[in-house]
């Protein structure tokens, strides 16, 4: 085996890269462009990012998108783990693979499937129940948080079982209780599992459109659902200054999670 | 040290561990894990248990340590019963065989565990994990992290942290298997060093002979879930109880015989097998007929071109194979018969006395180097 690329892979690799990242590309550069028309370059110039920081209603609707973000990710996270801790550790009891399926569905199931039956489910609620009242950030929040957990019960699950059993019984046989075992063996060893299942759960609640346009109502707009409005009236540049920053969240969220996972896999515990 | 075989010396009228009929199960097995163990130990001994895996040696390390609970039986320690006692409250600590360091935690920290765990004060606490590391010569790499360390170096810490509690029993799983040779050697005479130091008793679980027999005190040997023989390492090994024990303590020569003649301690022995008759001493006179096999290790065997007179058992065959091992040459024989036969000489006169494939030869041993196995 060599090292060295053939010519045609070689060509094949750039025409991928450019087919994916291209777009991308032409929206950060655009970012910058100091024309009111998308398409038309007429020198570099920050003004829409100026314009956008002006813009209330995208301020507004940023601040309800991280708030969503921190709820879903954080409940996403406690239920999450709770689910990816029975897996691993209860290897046999009645339904379990159907309870295994169950928390990883939202992974494959289609998004406006998920949707339309959580709002299904809300207006259902509401009227039977009288809750949820009206739909907004609280819905929307719980709708990704069935999404956020499946994630991170997947990456918990993971974790947990390559994790030496026996520190566990150590920290047992020298002294420490049960719930002292939790908290200062288990607890710091999965930590960077946690961490970066939690950064996936807010980047996907983050970025979702298709969810948070079913489960949302009328007082809650988040980010992608004021770009998607906006596009359709026609692009303006404070969009693809919006896109850039969002895309610069998002990277630098799925980088810190990688690299956490990273280490745990390459750390001597496992 | 209680002498060799002798039943443990008990100190006073409370035996120190006692395992009473331990059984275990575990669900969807065919057969037991531990089949009915009833075992004594003293205060301060180094025992051994030995088998095969799946004999059921670390399911029994493991009750003993609290993280399996038996099915049936019972478990003392100083006449404490240890029943209901949950594994952070026994008096027992254990040493893992994957060593199970915490690795988010420095050497010192790892080794302090136990006492932080006891609520000890903070200076003791430095002073006793200072005074323990000296005693494992890891003085230098308190503040290390166990993915600094060498496999030697986990395994001291792992002991070190296993003792610092001062417990009554410690557990030892497979204690040098992660070592490699060299390593494991100098280990062995360390571990018995340290323990004769600290005066604690060390139980430990091995499938290999040679680490229990140069180890420990006494030694139990275990098949299938069940003790097949307890006793000290040269007894075990020059007495075994059985083929299975004659068998798993190293190399042996098996010959399937019938007894023909048996006086006071000596008993004559009529082998169809190899078509002659072998004279063997043995401590129970036996009836005429009995089946039995007679055991001899290849170091007990003597071979020359002629037969010795000094020989009450001599044997005819060819050599068949050679293999030199530097300090002895292991030799296999074929008898006339064609059984083949192990024999091991020592390596004294150098390069001069060897063995050519092929070359006719004598095998022959005395009435007391042979065993007779009953069963």
């Amino acid at each position: 085996m060599t090292n060295r690329l053939s010519p045609f892979l070689g060509t094949m690799i750039i025409v991928g890269f450019a087919f994916l990242y291209g777009p991308i590309a032409s929206v950060i550069v655009y970012s910058f462009n100091a024309s009111r028309l998308v398409t038309v370059w007429a020198g570099f110039s920050t003004r829409w990012y100026v314009e956008l920081l002006s813009n209330d209603q995208i301020r507004n609707a940023a601040l309800t998108s991280f708030e969503i973000a921190l709820i879903s990710a954080t409940g996403a996270l406690i239920l999450g783990t709770l689910a990816g801790f029975v897996l691993s550790r209860y290897r046999r009891f009645a339904g379990r693979t159907i309870f295994g399926g169950l928390i990883t569905g939202p992974l494959v199931m289609p998004e406006v499937i998920t949707g339309l039956s959580l709002l299904l489910l809300f207006v259902a609620l509401g009227q039977a129940i009288g809750w949820p009242k009206e739909r907004g950030v609280l819905t929307i929040a719980i709708a990704h948080i069935t999404l956020g957990m499946a994630y991170v019960s997947v990456v918990v699950e993971a974790r947990l079982s390559s994790f030496d059993r026996s520190l566990e019984e150590a920290a047992l046989d020298l002294g420490a209780k049960p719930a002292k075992v939790f908290a200062v063996i288990t607890l710091p060893l999965i930590a960077p599992a946690l961490v970066a299942g939690w950064l996936l759960a807010f980047t996907l609640s983050l970025d979702d459109l298709v969810i948070a346009s079913f489960t949302s109502g009328p007082s809650a707009t988040t980010l992608p659902m004021v770009i998607f409005s906006s596009v359709r009236m026609g692009v303006s540049p404070q969009i693809n200054a919006l896109a850039t920053l969002l895309l610069v969240a998002v990277a630098a969220a799925v980088l810190i999670a990688g690299r956490i996972l990273a280490r745990t896999r390459n750390s001597p515990t496992t | 040290m209680p002498g060799p075989g002798s039943r443990p010396a008990s100190e006073g009228p409370i035996p120190h561990l006692v395992l009473a009929n331990v059984a275990k199960r575990f669900p969807q097995a065919a057969s037991p894990a531990v089949d009915g163990v009833s075992l004594e130990l003293a205060r301060g001994e180094f025992f051994a248990l030995l088998g095969p895996s799946g004999c059921g040696k670390t399911t029994l390390l493991r009750m003993l340590a609290g993280f399996e609970m038996p099915d049936a039986g019972s478990i003392r320690i100083d006449g404490q019963d240890m029943g209901a006692v949950p594994p952070y409250a026994r008096p027992v600590n254990m040493m893992f065989q994957s060593y199970a360091l915490f690795p988010h935690m420095s050497v010192a920290d790892n080794v302090g565990f136990g006492l932080r765990q006891a609520k000890r004060p903070k200076d003791e606490i430095a002073a006793r994990v200072a005074a323990m590391l000296d005693l494992v010569k890891l003085g230098a790499l308190a503040r290390r992290k166990p993915g600094q360390l060498s496999g030697g170096e986990k395994q001291r810490v792992a002991l070190a942290r296993a003792l610092i509690n001062e417990p009554k029993l410690l557990l030892l799983d497979e204690p040098l298997t992660a070592l490699d040779r060299k390593l494991r050697e100098e280990t062995r005479f360390e571990l018995v060093r340290i323990q004769r130091r600290v005066g604690i008793t060390f139980l430990m679980v091995t499938h290999d002979q040679e680490e229990a027999m140069s180890m420990a005190s006494r030694i139990a040997v275990m098949e299938k879930g069940r003790i097949a023989q307890i006793g000290a390492p040269a007894e075990v090994y020059e007495r075994p109880a059985n083929r299975f024990v004659a068998g798993f303590l190293g190399a042996i020569n098996l010959f399937e015989a019938r007894v023909v003649a048996a006086t006071n301690d000596l008993l004559t022995l009529d082998s169809v097998e190899i078509g002659a008759r072998l004279t063997v001493t043995h401590d129970r006179v036996l009836p005429l007929g009995t089946e039995v096999a007679l055991a001899l290790r290849p170091e007990k065997l003597s071979l020359a071109r002629m037969p010795d007179s000094r020989w009450n058992n001599s044997l005819a065959g060819t050599v068949r194979g050679v293999a030199y091992r530097g300090e002895a040459s292991d030799v296999e024989i074929e008898l006339t018969c064609g059984k083949i036969v192990r024999a091991t000489m020592a390596n004294i006169g150098g390069a001069r006395d060897t063995l050519d494939i092929g070359q006719p030869i004598f095998a022959g041993w005395s009435g007391e180097a042979g065993v007779v196995l009953e069963q």
